[in-house]
């Protein structure tokens, strides 16, 4: 089977996250992998970089992965779990400036053509142009 | 010696985090999303409990280990930011500073390594305006090390306040992030002066 770039959602809110997946899941269905998490270490709102790093292990296949996040922390947490994964990995793991949800979707939406990484982050990207 | 050093800093930083909790959060609430005191907390908690463990290592991997904790445990942008700043002090400090020149250049590892992963420098509103000006005071070599760095951060951390945020949650408020302190500037001066703190009192 051919396998498609898979999808990381990461939000300040697991009930956020949760419902971007959900989201994506229903609109583009389930050929693509898609992985959430939500909510700091402690359980409150904010973003848990060990919790990004499983996430990304979790759908990590070799045409690789596209993370999308909310706001600053997100960003800052994922950029730093991406580095923590072993470089071969990492280099296939990339994320997308890009709003969350509609972002998630596109992207979704390209990965399951089984369009590159490359181009799934162009598209999910193309919602700021 | 070194280890009662590093087990009196983590104590000195927990304490000061937990006092300046009300008041991070206060500064972050103006102009962020209001959780920057209790994730200093979190993360310096974390490493207060770890204490034991730390406290023995050799400097650089005592830094490097207090740094990781950090990163998993603070759950904002802070977490990376500081866990960076130490992480990257760590790996210089392979061997242990000794005097002013050599600290700086531990620390100027520390503050390049912050920028990288903020993508941000001086003149942004962030910690790096306490940061930057206090290696730079270091670097000048002149007048007291503690007594010019303590002052390069006060300044550092009152030159925010009329700053237009450009990054982080702050930068969505544009003109209205005006006439705030930076809280991460904050927490960067609180931390410097547990440290000029703790050196004035061991020599």
């Amino acid at each position: 089977m051919s396998e498609s770039v898979s999808i990381v959602i990461v939000s300040h809110s697991p009930q956020v996250a949760r419902g971007a997946a959900d989201m994506v899941r229903e609109m583009v269905g389930e050929e693509v992998q898609v992985a959430h998490c939500g909510g700091n270490p402690a359980g409150g709102l904010g973003t848990d970089v060990m919790a990004i790093k499983s996430a990304i292990e979790s759908v990590y296949n070799q045409k690789g992965v596209a993370i999308l996040v909310d706001l600053g922390g997100a960003e800052t947490n994922s950029e730093m779990a991406v580095e923590m994964l072993p470089a071969e990995m990492g280099e296939r793991v990339v994320i997308c400036n890009a709003p969350i949800v509609e972002g998630a979707v596109m992207a979704a939406t390209e990965a399951a053509g089984g369009a590159p990484l490359e181009a799934v982050k162009a598209t999910a990207e193309e919602f700021l142009s | 010696m070194k280890t009662e050093f590093l087990r009196a800093a983590i104590a000195r930083a927990t304490e000061t985090m937990r006092a300046h909790n009300q008041e991070l959060t206060e500064l972050d609430q103006a102009i962020g999303d209001g959780d920057h005191g209790t994730n200093m907390q979190r993360g310096f908690d974390a490493i207060e409990a770890s204490a034991d463990e730390i406290s023995p290592l050799d400097l650089g991997a005592a830094l490097q280990k207090a740094g990781m904790t950090l990163v998993t445990t603070v759950g904002g942008a802070s977490g990376p930011l500081y866990g960076s700043l130490l992480m990257s002090m760590g790996k210089a400090a392979s061997s242990e500073p000794t005097d002013r020149a050599s600290f700086a250049a531990v620390f100027s590892e520390g503050v390049d390594a912050v920028k990288r992963r903020g993508k941000s420098d001086v003149g942004a509103k962030t910690m790096l305006d306490v940061l930057v000006p206090v290696l730079q005071a270091l670097q000048d070599d002149g007048g007291d090390a503690v007594a010019v760095a303590r002052q390069a951060a006060d300044e550092g951390l009152e030159s925010t306040r009329n700053m237009l945020a450009t990054k982080g949650r702050a930068s969505f408020l544009g003109e209205r992030s005006v006439g705030h302190l930076d809280p991460g500037a904050r927490s960067s001066a609180l931390l410097v002066h547990v440290v000029c703190d703790l050196i004035e009192e061991s020599q």
